[in-house]
């Protein structure tokens, strides 16, 4: 017999499910997407925590958070840009994103919110300047105009930073890869979670322990609404939960909730010593980069094997229509 | 943007703006007459001027094509079944193709709009416009278009939208030399597939089904749609394909929802402690 029938997964954690395939062939096809998807989920979440960072730096009067926050960001989306334009098929032509805006794209939405917040934060990275300046002359006048304007850059920044975490999570959902598209409802959190916990890293890591308290905070609610999140992919979704615990993509999110532990940990016990906080920040900038990776190697995992495709539609159709097609009858 | 416009039945070229738009087009390849010839693979190729798959022994019957990819737009697949009654097998031989779906989740998901929607209600690739971002390849749900690796931008099936914008045949109906693959106006092609279905139940043939022909599917119904003597997934196709883009309103919700909550735990995390 040539159409396989065989069962799925070296190790498997639910019920095994007899399927039918061609050639054990996957249906979806595996996106073409390089290192660098992943890499932008971690840079462009790391910019949006940043900029919130920033903000509130700002707003209370923490100038290191401000500023850490604001370089970051602007690093981060320089990152960004580099890692989007490099994946493209034709990176001469990346300039073709501007040509339309479609709500039902996801990624024509994220291109004009990562350029809306490109120039908030551009401007905002640009207030931090204003020091190295001269007083007179026409330096002298930007020096003046750049701290204000640097804050307001930051608010539009910080406005939209939200919205750059999470439309990443509405991307990957918005697909035919079954483990991607079923956890649609859980995502935006654990993008969101993971974008808070890397912003504040950089508030760990760049702040004396006198300004840090914010970031400490920050670490934990983004590590509570990951965790919590990843949790949720991880049990809820029946066999498409399953490529989310298993081989390079379960490794991955392994890794990041326990360095996401490690960096909640030393941020709260690390109050008083910049050493133990900068470590923590470190470990959870790291925590957020292999859960990226981790969520994207799902999906991929998720395309490969046509068990994950064949198996809920299977259920899906005949518990919809009532009587199963018969298998294979004599021609 | 219509109500139902990411989901349900519609008439496609209509909904994408056009007036007075000519009949919508498809195929049907009733895989029950198909010889596996693959001549539909080879006038294909030679119309579109698609290039090479490489020359490959796969090991898998008689397909040494694989599945649909950037360079393969028609593919036959074989699959031999034992038949125990008869002590014999029996060959299922099908030509796959781009579905041409009525809600297409490339189309919706393109960012640049190099996807677009004809005015026969198919869906076709403007190669200038395509920066091979990828988008489309993971959102199909038949895993059908997919990106050319020595250039970069996406390419599937156009339904020979040069030929049959001047009232040609595309290239595989028209080497076909069973009628296994026929094209002509969506709703002509239905019913004779209907008829077609009701004669192979009669001569006792129980197995025959139609795929991607009911407008109530998960996708509003294929521009392409087949007769089958198996379950979908035999050959390679989703038993219960659904557009990604039917469940986006709701995807945005929760992404909302989510950003919400970062903005509220960041507000917490400043105003809410001593230091």
């Amino acid at each position: 017999m040539t159409t396989v029938s065989r069962r799925g997964g070296d190790r498997v954690m639910v019920p095994e499910a007899e399927f039918r395939s061609y050639y054990g062939r996957p249906i979806v096809r595996e996106p073409t997407w390089k290192h660098d998807i992943p890499a932008y989920l971690f840079t462009g979440g790391l910019a949006a925590g940043s900029a919130l960072l920033a903000v509130g730096g700002d707003a209370t009067g923490r100038p290191a958070l401000r500023r850490a926050g604001r370089l970051a960001a602007v690093g981060a989306l320089g990152a960004s840009a580099y890692f989007l334009v490099n994946d493209l098929g034709r990176p001469q032509r990346f300039h073709h994103m501007l040509r339309v805006a479609k709500p039902t794209s996801p990624m024509s939405m994220g291109t004009w919110i990562l350029t809306g917040f490109g120039t908030a934060a551009g401007v905002a990275a640009a207030g931090e300047l204003a020091g190295y300046l001269p007083r007179r002359g026409v330096l002298g006048v930007a020096s003046r105009v750049l701290p204000p304007a640097g804050r307001l850059g930051g608010i539009a920044a910080a406005g939209l930073a939200p919205a750059l975490a999470t439309y990443t999570a509405v991307l990957l959902a918005d697909t035919a890869l079954p483990s991607w598209h079923e956890a649609y409802p859980q995502l935006p959190f654990v993008f969101a979670g993971s974008a808070l916990a890397s912003g504040a890293g950089i508030g760990l890591i760049a702040a004396p322990t006198a300004q840090a308290g914010p970031a400490r905070r920050m670490a934990m609610a983004g590590a509570l609404l990951e965790l919590a999140g990843a949790h949720r992919v991880e049990t809820r979704l029946g066999l498409l939960s399953e490529p989310y615990r298993t081989g390079r993509a379960g490794r991955l999110l392994r890794t990041g909730r326990a360095l996401t532990a490690a960096g909640v940990a030393g941020a709260l016990l690390g109050r008083r010593s910049r050493v133990l906080s900068a470590l923590s920040g470190a470990a959870l900038l790291a925590a957020s980069v292999a859960t990226r990776f981790g969520i994207f190697a799902a999906g991929v995992a998720s395309a490969r094997d046509p068990k994950y495709t064949v198996v809920p539609q299977r259920a899906r159709r005949d518990g919809a229509t009532a009587p199963p097609l018969q298998p294979c009858a004599d021609m | 943007m219509s109500g139902n416009s990411l989901y349900g039945p519609l008439d496609p070229a209509p909904d994408a703006g056009y007036v007075d738009a000519p009949a919508r087009m498809g195929f049907f390849t009733d895989t029950s007459i198909c010889i596996g010839c693959k001549a539909c693979e080879v006038a294909c190729k030679e119309w579109n001027g698609i290039p090479d798959d490489g020359f490959n022994l796969l090991g898998m019957s008689y397909d040494n094509t694989g599945s649909l990819n950037a360079n393969t737009w028609r593919h036959v697949a074989f699959i031999e079944q034992p038949v125990p009654e008869k002590t014999d097998i029996r060959w299922l031989m099908s030509s796959d193709v781009c579905k041409h779906c009525t809600h297409a989740a490339c189309l919706d998901v393109c960012p640049t709009g190099a996807l677009f929607r004809t005015e026969f209600g198919t869906v076709v690739v403007q190669e200038d416009v395509c920066n091979g971002c990828g988008y489309c390849i993971p959102a199909c749900p038949y895993g059908v278009i997919d990106q050319r690796k020595d250039d970069g931008r996406a390419w599937k099936c156009t339904m020979c939208y040069d030929r049959i914008g001047s009232g040609l045949m595309p290239a595989c109906a028209t080497a076909c030399p069973t009628q296994s693959i026929q094209y002509g106006p969506l709703d002509e092609l239905r019913e004779r597939a209907e008829h077609r279905v009701d004669a192979l139940h009669a001569t006792g043939v129980s197995e025959a089904r139609l795929y991607g022909n009911d407008p109530n599917d998960g996708v509003g119904g294929d521009g392409a749609f087949f007769l089958l003597l198996d379950e979908p997934e035999v050959y390679g196709l989703p038993p219960d394909p659904v557009v990604t883009t039917r469940d986006l309103p709701k995807m945005w919700r929760k992404a909302g929802l989510a950003a919400l909550a970062m903005g509220a735990a960041v507000v917490a995390a400043f105003v809410g402690g001593t230091r």
